[in-house]
């Protein structure tokens, strides 16, 4: 594995787009942050801007609004760069699924690496996902 | 020849590793202080080489030179600036007319080089972040020179880096005194508003303005900043050292006391970093041209007194 993907794995910084979700997703991915939970112990960082990020954390059933702000926040974000949809809804559009503003999920939109289900998923499980990210990148790459 | 083994030494890699340690145990000092785990030991350093392999992305619209210029510019400064520490904290005699305002100089130059690419990003966050680490610069510029003027009129009125150290080494530091501690005080206070940190974070403001004037920068742009930050706080505290309390010497246990001089300064940096909020700007600007401008006059009235 080349020393760039090795540096990146080990100093993710994030970044947390809202696609109209119901906020119950961004308050689990604010609770890893705290003492409890604390990603900073594998260097992770929450970015405020999308040009620092590494990790776009995408939750909220993508609408129609969100579609082309979505693509633009993936094209603006430098590159090797990875994508985890969090929660039902950016997965399959959860109760949202019959509704004419969202008509497609998020993985339709820009190719997401993981995807971590619940509704919220709990921070261990967020944790847990994007160690699999880890994992994933480091044998595809290997 | 030497003067080159000095800048690629001792400017640059023997400051930035320093930094990065030091911005290794503020990040770590900071998480205890929350009951975290904080970030492993390496942390800095990974940080600086994953942002070096990123895209590097220029804005549409922005003044492309000065964008990649700023940078640039900034970092060089904080090199040269170190390497002249260096050069006469080891060697005292090897000093010139005036090189205490070189380094006054081109301690401003970093906070400029933000401004410059800010400003050249055309990011309006980024613009209004650049002009009030302006504003923060006018107001914390006038107290920090009058507090280091006072190491100047105690040696007798010399503006050698060298010759102060002299003095120092003679005559007792220069903290000693009751306008040396009072200057100190003073000074860092301006320590903490030139590193950026977290009573005068204004400009940065996380959030507020999502990092300021380095909204734009990604890549080796955002490393380049990120290593100049982290040399900031080796030098800044290094000058502090030479100026009120007698360098550093490499002798016997003067060494563990010039190393315990710097970590009181960065775990006193750290201190007033987690136990403040962040000030306004008004307030900021209200701060350092009222009560720390008048610490800073008191302190040279005394001097010129000869307290």
């Amino acid at each position: 594995m080349s020393i760039k993907l090795k540096a990146l794995l080990k100093s993710p910084w994030v970044f947390h787009l809202s696609t109209g979700s119901c906020n119950n997703c961004d308050i689990e991915v604010l609770d890893c942050l705290t003492p409890r939970f604390d990603i900073e112990r594998f260097g992770m960082l929450l970015a405020g801007s999308i040009r620092h990020a590494d990790v776009l954390l995408v939750t909220g059933s993508a609408n129609r609004k969100c579609i082309p702000r979505i693509k633009k926040i993936y094209e603006q974000m430098p590159k090797p760069a990875l994508v985890v949809a969090i929660g039902e809804c950016s997965l399959s559009r959860g109760m949202f699924i019959h509704s004419y503003n969202c008509p497609v999920p998020v993985d339709h939109i820009i190719p997401v690496d993981v995807y971590i289900p619940g509704c919220p998923p709990k921070p261990e499980a967020i944790i847990a996902g994007v160690v699999k990210l880890i994992e994933k990148v480091k044998q595809s790459k290997s | 020849m030497i003067y080159i083994y000095y800048l690629i030494f001792y400017g640059f890699i023997l400051t930035a590793l320093i930094g990065l340690v030091a911005s290794w145990i503020d990040r770590k000092v900071t998480a205890r202080v929350q009951y975290r785990v904080g970030p492993p030991f390496l942390q800095p350093f990974i940080d600086i080489v994953k942002l070096l392999g990123k895209e590097n992305l220029i804005p549409r619209g922005s003044s492309k030179i000065t964008f990649l210029m700023a940078p640039i510019i900034g970092f060089s400064s904080v090199i040269l600036v170190s390497t002249l520490l260096w050069v006469n904290n080891i060697d005292r005699g090897n000093t010139f007319i005036g090189d205490l305002f070189v380094v006054v100089y081109l301690l401003t130059i970093p906070s400029i080089s933000i401004m410059m690419g800010g400003f050249a990003s055309g990011n309006p966050l980024a613009s209004l972040g650049a002009s009030r680490e302006m504003k923060l610069i006018l107001s914390y510029e006038f107290p920090f020179i009058l507090a280091v003027s006072v190491p100047i009129i105690q040696s007798g009125f010399s503006i050698k880096i060298g010759e102060i150290l002299t003095h120092q080494a003679q005559s007792g530091v220069v903290v000693g005194s009751i306008s040396g501690t009072l200057a100190l005080i003073v000074v860092i206070l301006c320590m903490q508003a030139k590193l950026a940190l977290v009573p005068f974070d204004i400009p940065e403001a996380e959030t507020e303005i999502v990092g300021g004037p380095l909204i734009e920068y990604s890549g080796a742009g955002l490393a380049l900043y990120r290593l100049m930050k982290n040399m900031l706080l080796f030098t800044v505290p290094f000058f502090i050292i030479i100026l009120f309390m007698g360098g550093m010497r490499y002798e016997g246990i003067h060494l563990l006391f010039g190393i315990l001089k710097y970590i009181g300064l960065v775990a006193l940096i750290t201190v007033i970093r987690n136990t403040n909020p962040r000030l306004r700007i008004d307030q900021a600007v209200g701060f350092f041209w009222g009560p720390v401008s008048l610490i800073a006059v008191i302190s040279v009235v005394l001097a010129l007194l000869g307290v």
